[in-house]
């Protein structure tokens, strides 16, 4: 009875987005006051019955309910209780609700941050936004629903064991919201388009809304990360797995719409450029789903497939996509606007960024899709190998890194290339300095690829550094903005990523060998001697653990304690890797498998400075949290009389 | 008037879907099952309702028949049964192979929604599933009366699908003797 | 004419290191394409030698070997028809195991034996790749012709 109410809740959602679609947007072109005003009520009634929805199902797992399907598939009485909330986007009907869930609660956020702006424009947004929130519960509805029933299954199949992990909680909801996020900044470039007008206004408004789901999506992937870092034991943290590509490939445009907001909101150029961003950032987004459900893509992240979901999706990146992208080509030509600049200025340096941030957008895309299209015209099985993502990452990133030093300081439209160089060209010598000492002190070697890595890391460092730090020394200068602050503060983390990214890459060490109790294994000056194993049982699962004692120069550092679990109703294994870390490095061990005769395969690790890798992600969202809340987006009133007053931009504001 | 660059974009992205459509209809990585043609694979396992006894194609007379890959973890097989009882209801025959499966769960589902299968045999070890190269549940394979396979079907077997891939082949096959 | 100048030599610039380094891009490409065969097509000699790639299929069941107290283990890969010895020295993953379908990255050594990089094992133990799945029937079809 209770699962049915779930299913009838989305019915609901499903009218109410429809009518949320329709006549909003149909009043704003005939000038209907009483049917865009239907906006706001009918997000916030959609959300409604998506929370609602939601909550039936979280309360189906929490209950034991395996009378429905979904939750016998994913969960276990047993099932630790957190887990058993998290299972609800353990599979892919829960997945899409919890999809649907984030998407209302983007609209409804944006339904009521919108109140000062003009009708016809904010009725339009909550509009778009309809139209993907009536496809998304279509699609649920029709092939996914997750409220399907069944006879009653005596036991759940209990939860993936890879996904039992307090990770499992956070990445993906906080992936989620930046994900879906993406569909605000696609809302707004779609109502522009359809206005065929678009103002330094717009881009203010737009801005924020872009930054959050920038930082939430940079959390969320550095979350991924973080998990399959430490869970799976293999010491790797990114693959370029076509699931992890699928969510990088909207950080890679989301990071250039940004960019490009900022040029939009202070001068008034690259307009279609940015409303084109910011339909791809949205079409990315969808073409992920759209490759991690169809099952056209072999990944160990797929969710089980189905060709009927895939042609779903397909269409609705069909209707969504392709509508804005004929928009687009009919429209976009009204937007362009006049604005010089010369070589030497931001404008210009923030160009580059978004050239190279295409660049290795395309370049990935490439390789992930290219075993598609192989497959459609030659029937062959190839797949793509890692150190090409690595590559062509890297070619478009280094010269981006080095350029943002610069572009940071860069005034608008023009400046001198002397007055910039000349605060900043001292830094280089600095890093560079460091990039040769610090390795060859700290780890014995240097090379070619870690001096140019870490270089450009600290550099990116020093130049996000220098403007903060000599304002505070000198109390007579201006107060930089939070905004400010924020950027300084995201490039800061960008320098730091990139130098936890080189060192960790460049000079990390790993082992197997075979261990007996009693015996020792070295790596790296840390020695690991092997205590005890022994058998224990956890909540639903059974482990052989072992006992390790990690030493450097004869101290005790810590006792670690691995272990190889068979988790009871699955019969899957899983390996859990101990792990001491402090800033500077990250030692850890793993259970390899039983070799007899009281030997087990020891698997050993050495990673220095991966801590920074996940430092310069927090940094980064830090920032962006910090630029999304300054305060000309969080003072609607004042602004409204600025730009009714028509007075223009006061003085002293700075550079932004 | 348009310039024509802002047709890029568009003209990309219909380029890709085409491609994407091209790959769902194929199914999966290949585009036709080797096994099409080829005589059906033999088989003799335990009987899902009485595992002491043996069934296999040593049962099945020379006839046009449904071969289904289900189990009961298999979520989309759920979705495929009221479809197969359909069937089994017209007078085709349909013949189960339960794969790693529970035994209770795979008899609750057919005790109580409906039995479609003439006997289900249980492949636990996944023996008889490799000799017919399947990937996943649920699968569909037709075969005829000369002990061949016709077609095979990866995913829910739908009342469409059964029309456009299966009949036409049994109606060919009927008229071509 | 010194500033038409600057931007030439500037444009020059960018454009030497564009090409410079799409060229780099494509030969990554080429050279990270991994290929999948079948141990038919190995023992054929239709896989390259030297060339790293992917192959898969069923683990033939009692050909597990490792040496107690090794790291090095060895094992057959069979399509139904035809076997390869497949050599690995590293932790093998959790979802190994004789009977099963795992699909190995590597090269082909002089002396006929595939060395493993990496043995990758389906995550969820109820799908096989589809490529491997296929092979493996085709094998067994061919096997019973003989």
């Amino acid at each position: 009875m209770i699962p049915e109410l779930g299913q009838f809740a989305l019915v609901l959602a499903l009218c109410l987005a429809l009518v949320q679609a329709a006549l909003p947007l149909a009043g704003s072109f005939a000038g209907r006051p009483d049917w865009m005003a239907l906006a706001r009520p009918a997000a916030a009634g959609q959300f409604v019955f998506v929370a609602f929805a939601y909550g039936i199902l979280a309360y189906a797992f929490l209950t034991d309910d395996f009378t429905v399907l979904f939750v016998a598939s994913n969960s276990h009485s047993a099932l630790p209780t957190a887990y058993k909330f998290a299972a609800v986007w353990g599979g892919h009907e829960g997945s899409l609700l919890l999809w649907m869930l984030v998407l209302s609660t983007w609209t409804l956020a944006v339904a009521f941050g919108s109140r000062n702006q003009p009708a016809d424009f904010s009725s339009r947004v909550i509009g778009v936004l309809g139209i993907v929130s009536v496809g998304i519960l279509l699609f649920t509805l029709v092939t996914s629903n997750p409220f399907d029933r069944i006879p009653g299954a005596i036991e759940g199949r209990d939860l993936n064991p890879a996904l039992q992990d307090p990770s499992m909680v956070v990445h993906p909801p906080t992936l989620y919201l930046g994900y879906v996020g993406t569909a605000v900044p696609f809302a707004f470039a779609v109502a522009a388009l359809l206005a065929g007008r678009l103002d330094k206004d717009w881009a203010r408004w737009a801005r924020p809304w872009t930054i959050v789901a920038w930082l939430l999506l940079t959390a969320g992937i550095a979350f991924g990360a973080w998990w399959a870092y430490y869970e799976f034991g293999w010491g790797g943290w990114w693959v370029w797995d076509p699931v992890e590509n699928a969510s990088f490939l909207p950080w890679l445009m989301t990071t250039a719409l940004i960019h490009s907001l900022a040029v939009t909101e202070r001068r008034g150029i690259f307009k279609s450029w940015t409303v084109l961003l910011a339909i791809a950032a949205f079409t990315l987004s969808l073409l992920g789903t759209f490759l991690v459900r169809s099952g056209i893509l072999d990944s160990v992240h797929s969710f089980a497939s189905d060709p009927t979901r895939g042609l779903f999706i397909l269409g609705l990146l069909g209707v969504i996509s392709g509508g804005a992208l004929v928009l687009y080509a009919v429209r976009a030509s009204s937007l362009e606007a006049e604005g010089g600049f010369r070589l030497v200025s931001r404008e210009s340096f923030l160009l580059a960024n978004n050239i190279l941030l295409v660049i290795a957008t395309i370049l990935i895309l490439l390789g992930t899709l290219y075993p598609l299209f192989i497959e459609a015209f030659r029937a062959t099985d190839v797949s793509v190998g890692e150190p090409y993502f690595n590559l062509v990452f890297l070619i478009p990133m280094l010269p981006l890194a080095a350029l943002l030093g610069l572009g940071m300081h860069a005034a608008w439209q023009k400046m001198s290339m002397g007055a910039l160089l000349a605060r900043l060209r001292w830094l280089v010598p600095i890093a560079l300095i460091l990039a040769i000492v610090y390795p060859l002190v700290a780890y014995g070697a240097t090379s070619v690829m870690t001096v140019v890595g870490v270089g450009t890391g600290v550099w990116v460092v020093l130049t996000s550094l220098i403007e903060p730090v000599s304002r505070m020394l000198d109390s007579r200068s201006v107060r930089l903005t939070r905004a400010q602050w924020g950027m300084f503060a995201a490039h800061l983390g960008v320098g730091l990523f990139i130098v936890g990214a080189t060192v960790t890459s460049g000079f990390d060490a790993e082992r197997e060998v075979p261990m007996r109790i009693g015996e020792s294994a070295e790596i790296e000056g840390y020695e690991f001697e092997l205590l005890d194993l022994r058998t224990i049982e956890g909540p639903n699962f059974t482990a052989e653990e072992g006992e390790f004692e990690l030493r450097r120069d004869g101290e005790l550092v810590a006792t670690l304690r691995p272990q190889d679990r068979v988790y009871r109703v699955r019969t899957a294994q899983m390996t859990e890797a101990a792990i001491d870390g402090n800033l500077f490095r990250d030692v850890f061990v793993s259970l390899g498998a039983d070799l007899g005769a009281g030997s087990w395969s020891v698997k050993l690790h050495y990673k220095p400075m991966i801590r920074f890798v996940w430092i310069g992600c927090a940094v980064m969202a830090f920032g962006g949290l910090l630029a999304a809340t300054d305060r000309r987006y969080r003072e609607p009133a004042r602004e409204r009389a600025k730009s009714r007053s028509a007075v223009g931009k006061p003085a002293g504001q700075g550079a932004r | 008037m348009k310039q024509w660059r802002y047709l890029v974009p568009i003209a990309v992205f219909a380029v890709l879907a085409a491609v994407f459509l091209v790959n769902l209809r194929m199914g999966r990585s290949v585009p036709e099952s080797p096994m099409i043609g080829q005589p059906a694979p033999e088989f003799s396992l335990p009987s899902l309702r009485d595992p002491s006894t043996m069934v296999g194609t040593h049962d099945i007379a020379d006839q046009f028949y449904l071969l289904n890959i289900w189990a009961f973890w298999c979520e989309v097989c759920h979705y495929e049964h009221p479809f197969l009882l359909e069937l089994a209801r017209s007078g085709v025959p349909i013949y189960g192979l339960n794969w790693k499966d529970e035994r209770d769960e795979a008899l609750s589902l057919i005790d109580t929604r409906g039995d479609p299968f003439v006997w289900s045999a249980i492949d636990e070890h996944g023996v008889a599933v490799i000799d017919y190269g399947v990937s996943g549940a649920p699968e569909t394979f037709l075969i005829g009366p000369d002990r061949t396979i016709l077609a095979k079907h990866t995913g829910e077997l739908t009342p469409e699908s059964w029309e456009a891939k299966f009949v036409p082949l049994i109606e060919a096959h009927r008229a071509g003797g | 004419m010194k500033r038409r100048h600057q931007r030439m030599i500037f444009i020059g610039i960018v454009t030497a290191g564009m090409l410079v380094s799409a060229g780099f891009a494509y030969r990554a490409f080429n050279e990270n394409l991994l290929y999948y065969y079948t141990p038919t097509q190995v023992a054929d000699g239709e896989a390259p030698i030297e060339r790293k790639f992917r192959l898969g299929g069923l683990v033939v069941e009692g050909s597990f070997e490792r040496a107690e107290g090794s790291m090095t283990a060895r094992f057959e890969l069979t399509d139904n028809y035809r076997d390869v010895t497949v050599e690995h020295s590293k932790i093998l993953p959790d979802l190994f195991a004789e009977g099963q379908v795992i699909v190995a990255h590597g090269t082909m050594r002089d002396d006929g034996i595939f060395v493993a990089d990496e043995v990758l094992a389906k995550h969820d133990e109820n799908y096989m790749p589809t490529e491997v799945a296929e092979s493996l029937a085709e094998g067994a079809r061919r096997a019973a012709q003989e």
